[in-house]
């Protein structure tokens, strides 16, 4: 245990924005699976393999000398058709199951990402480099790579951007029909399978646009999706499903979360804070749940 | 139905058959001495994988062509069986298994890390099967007493305890005060353990000691404990993950010390991928080309550079040129012991006392190799931005001099 986060309140106010900025990514990565979670009941466990491909389109726009924020445009709507494709030849057969199929099936959609991104792209580590420069706060004792400022501003924007789209156009419309009653929007002429594959899409668009900020401001290698995947869960188990600025407050909220575990446990314990969290939420949930039952019996 | 069984069991019985008919050529098959190996082909090991495999295929390629191996009289030529672990250790080991059992390999490469060599090597020594491994260096893999187990490379803990001796160097000899961040996987940890052996060695005191993830991308948290502590040297070491993050981050935060070491810089590319941001850092290396150890099948450094970058159309890192001296060391064991006996072999390995292209060798009690060096190289960059890795320690093998303390960030 180190408290030296709490000796210099410096590190304390880094911590804190810097769990900001990251918690904002995750809870973008996190609103696409909380919308498809909510419209489909599917749990997408290559929710952050879609990701990391989003960072490799992000990554190649930079090899051949196109500067990677531009992989925000750009990969989403690669993505887009990626996210239909997968629809279209998996989920589909999957969507009206019991949710244990479509976790494997989406398990084996991660597998054979993994093994596609590796086999197509190599075992190297990359990154793509914005050269944005830093921006020096408190006499220059807290320190914002603006790469991450980037990431949090256009994740902001994105999320803006889907809720008016929601609330809005005829789509987002249908979708949010189907997610509150399926059988009564088909009912009533909405065209659900358009719609699934169309949310299917929007998630993996999401995720590409998450992919490219992430290949901007950290690094990517084709087995490093499922941290992403295990902390958008966390964040939508925490929000609930179709909860937008639940969403946004506990992605900022696991950011912070890990940054001070990180530095009171250690880094080493970074990722197993984030498991030993969704545990304590879960318990707490299915104790909440079980009183709510004994009540009502 | 019945009838459809008995031709399905004669089916079945035929192709078993013909399956270890081909399967089963032994070690030593005409002119041939058949090595195995299993290695990363795909996976996450899979670049170094790649460069294993053409560091044993140059090796094989020079020494055929250049009059085999004379045993007994004869001339034998090298080939090499080789399997794809899946960068699997479980896979790895019933690779080897498979190699030995059923293709009947009397003698064994190593694969790519010290993970799937630990995985391997219980099975060679369960069969007696001697096997020189070049891109194991965990420390733990030369302390279980293994017979067959030889390792061209310097053990992981030799790594980077000679920044901090450096580092003490630059500081007259006193103390210095180190700042450590180690992923948390086998390699990695030995490399912590002969750092901290340094620092107890010179009087040295570590201000800093983070474990990083295996997921790692992301070390913000330890490079603001680094910017208050302000240490002497920080010492990373967390593959290419480590390196090439270390470096993001350390230049976009502006971190400023004195010394920086790591390891993994070559393989991570480190300065293609980052160019100037990465001028200065000190990089742990089994092998440099400017380094003037000499061969008669590759020369020199220069030299196998060279040939290497012709025939597979990039640069030799390291885990290429130790791949390739593990064939040089097969073939002289193989001649001195003047036999395929692999009991003699195994005792000729351990005598070995050579020099390579790649630094001389000579095995410990445990396999390791003690009679080679590491290298510590510096990136170091021109105005235009062209990088270079150039040798600055030991100061016998040193092709440039170390530019110390790194220049802060605002004076770049």
């Amino acid at each position: 245990m180190d408290f030296m986060v709490f000796q210099y309140p410096m590190i304390s106010v880094q911590a804190c924005l810097d769990g900001i900025l990251l918690g904002i990514l995750f809870a973008l990565i996190a609103y696409g699976m909380a919308l498809q979670w909510g419209v489909m009941n599917i749990i997408n466990i290559a929710q952050g393999d879609l990701v990391i491909l989003g960072g490799y389109i992000a990554y190649f726009m930079y090899l051949y000398g196109i500067h990677p924020a531009w992989g925000v445009i750009v990969a989403p709507v690669i993505m887009y058709f990626v996210g239909i494709a997968i629809y279209k030849l998996v989920i589909n057969k999957v969507v009206d199951r019991d949710l244990f199929i479509s976790i494997l099936a989406t398990f084996g959609i991660s597998i054979l990402f993994m093994q596609l991104m590796n086999f197509a792209f190599g075992a190297d580590v990359v990154l793509a480099n914005s050269d944005y420069g830093t921006t020096m706060l408190f006499n220059n004792n807290v320190v914002l790579p603006n790469s991450k400022i980037f990431s949090a501003f256009i994740s902001i924007l994105f999320a803006i951007c889907l809720v008016i789209y929601m609330k809005k156009s005829k789509l987002g419309r249908a979708i949010r029909a189907t997610a509150q009653n399926a059988r009564a929007a088909k009912i009533l002429g909405v065209d659900t399978e358009k719609v699934y594959a169309a949310t299917f899409g929007i998630n993996a668009a999401l995720c590409g646009v998450a992919g490219a900020l992430i290949s901007i401001t950290f690094t990517i290698h084709p087995y490093m999706g499922l941290p992403y995947t295990i902390r958008s869960f966390m964040i939508v188990i925490v929000a609930g499903l179709g909860n937008l600025p639940g969403v946004a407050m506990s992605g900022m909220g696991l950011g912070v979360f890990e940054e001070f575990a990180d530095y009171i446990l250690g880094t080493e314990f970074r990722i197993g804070s984030v498991f030993l969290l969704l545990v304590l939420i879960l318990i707490y949930r299915r104790f909440k749940l079980s009183r709510k039952r004994e009540y009502l019996k | 139905m019945r009838f459809n069984k008995i031709i399905l069991s004669f089916v079945s019985a035929l192709v078993i058959l013909f399956s270890t008919s081909v399967a089963s050529f032994a070690k030593v098959v005409g002119d041939k001495i058949i090595l195995g190996a299993a290695i990363s082909l795909t996976g996450k090991y899979s670049s170094n994988g790649v460069h294993t495999q053409n560091g044993y295929n140059m090796a094989v390629d020079r020494i055929n062509s250049m009059g085999g191996v004379k045993v007994g009289g004869k001339t034998y030529k090298f080939d090499i069986i080789y399997y794809d672990d899946e960068s699997n250790p479980k896979r790895a080991a019933q690779l080897a298994e498979r190699l030995i059992s059923q293709d009947g390999v009397e003698f064994m490469l190593g694969p790519y890390s010290s993970g799937l060599t630990k995985a391997i090597a219980p099975v060679t020594e369960k069969y007696g099967v001697p096997m020189v491994e070049a891109n194991g260096a965990s420390r733990s893999l030369f302390t279980k007493g293994y017979k067959y187990l030889f390792a061209v490379l310097a053990p992981a803990n030799l790594y980077l305890d000679v920044a901090i001796d450096l580092a003490v160097e630059k500081n007259n000899g006193k103390g210095v005060t180190v700042a450590m961040a180690f992923e948390q996987d086998a390699f990695s940890q030995d490399v912590r353990l002969g750092v901290l052996d340094a620092i107890k060695r010179t009087g040295s005191k570590k201000v800093i000691d983070d474990k990083l993830p295996k997921e790692l991308n992301d070390m913000a948290a330890t490079l603001v404990k680094v910017k208050q502590m302000k240490p002497d040297v920080l010492v990373v070491s967390g593959h290419t993950k480590g390196a090439l993050t270390a470096i993001r981050q350390i230049s976009e935060m502006k971190v400023d010390v004195p010394m920086l070491a790591m390891t993994h810089c070559d393989a991570a590319k480190l300065s293609k991928q980052h160019g100037k941001n990465s001028q200065y850092a000190l990089c742990a290396s089994q092998w440099h080309k400017t380094l003037t150890y000499k061969d008669d099948f590759f020369k020199d450094g220069m030299t196998y550079d060279a040939d290497f970058t012709k025939e597979f159309g990039y640069a030799p890192p390291y885990q290429a040129a130790e791949s390739s001296a593990a064939l040089l060391v097969f073939k002289d064991a193989f001649e001195r012991a003047n036999s395929f006996d692999q009991k003699k072999v195994r005792d000729a390995l351990a005598a070995t006392n050579m020099q390579t292209f790649y630094g001389n060798i000579k095995f410990a009690e445990g396999g390791q190799n003690v009679d080679k060096p590491m290298v510590l190289f510096q990136v170091m960059c021109d105005d235009a931005g062209k990088c270079e890795n150039k040798v600055v320690a030991p100061t016998k093998w040193a092709s440039a001099k170390l530019i110390h303390p790194i220049p802060s960030w605002s004076k770049r």
